[in-house]
């Protein structure tokens, strides 16, 4: 599979993929990195939110 | 500084004076405006380092990534889904709404860290409209995407609820 990389496509063969994750209430997260020996050419993360603080709203009572 | 997750204080009035378009609706009594057309809605974002929050009236370049193949000012947001309320009681309820697709930003190298992006309208001013944070990252010749939450009362990206 061809990669893209900070030097062009690249086939996945040559390269040392990495990946991880990261969950957590707000976000579900995965990343995917690919590697030339020390150098990292290839990083794509993915974030998933969940959700965000609801804002509430308040009618005042006529008194 | 930092970023802090928040509804934008001044879109709160924004939404009182009409400014705000998230969806096709029908209203009376505003002459040439009975059949309003929806914003446009950009998706912004920022590096860890910078400071957007609930004070954010309006889009800036201040603290915007910067990186290959990323345009200032971010991409548009899908925006097929008008915002709709439900009830939850007799004196409780939400607004909400969410973008009906995911962000997301193609073939970029953002090597500078990250942790935030801002929803503004374009169509009116860019004025500021919600600050989403998350965990801080890079991206190297790659792909960014931001899925959104479910639309729902309790996860939608915006909510207005009473209690």
């Amino acid at each position: 599979m061809l990669v893209n990389t900070i030097h062009g496509e690249m086939d996945d063969s040559l390269l040392v993929k990495q990946e991880g994750s990261l969950d957590n209430d707000i976000e579900h997260t995965t990343w995917t990195e690919y590697w030339l020996d020390d150098e990292l050419v290839h990083r794509s993360v993915h974030v998933s939110l969940k959700t965000s603080p609801a804002l509430f709203a308040e009618a005042a009572e006529i008194a | 500084m930092a970023n802090s997750q928040s509804m934008c204080t001044s879109f709160l009035s924004e939404l009182m004076l009409g400014q705000h378009q998230l969806g096709a609706s029908t209203i009376t009594s505003r002459g040439s405006l009975t059949s309003p057309t929806t914003d446009t809605l950009k998706a912004a974002l920022y590096l860890a380092s910078a400071t957007i929050n609930a004070a954010t009236t309006a889009y800036t370049a201040t603290g915007e990534v910067t990186g290959t193949n990323y345009t200032a000012g971010g991409i548009t947001v899908t925006n097929a889904t008008a915002p709709t309320s439900a009830n939850s009681s007799a004196t409780a309820g939400t607004g909400y709404w969410t973008p009906s697709g995911s962000l997301v930003y193609t073939n970029v190298t953002l090597s500078t860290a990250f942790d935030t992006v801002l929803i503004y309208n374009s169509t009116q001013s860019n004025k500021a409209i919600s600050v989403h944070t998350f965990g801080s990252q890079t991206v190297t010749a790659g792909t960014f995407t931001l899925t959104m939450p479910s639309n729902t009362t309790s996860t939608a990206l915006l909510r207005l609820a009473t209690t």
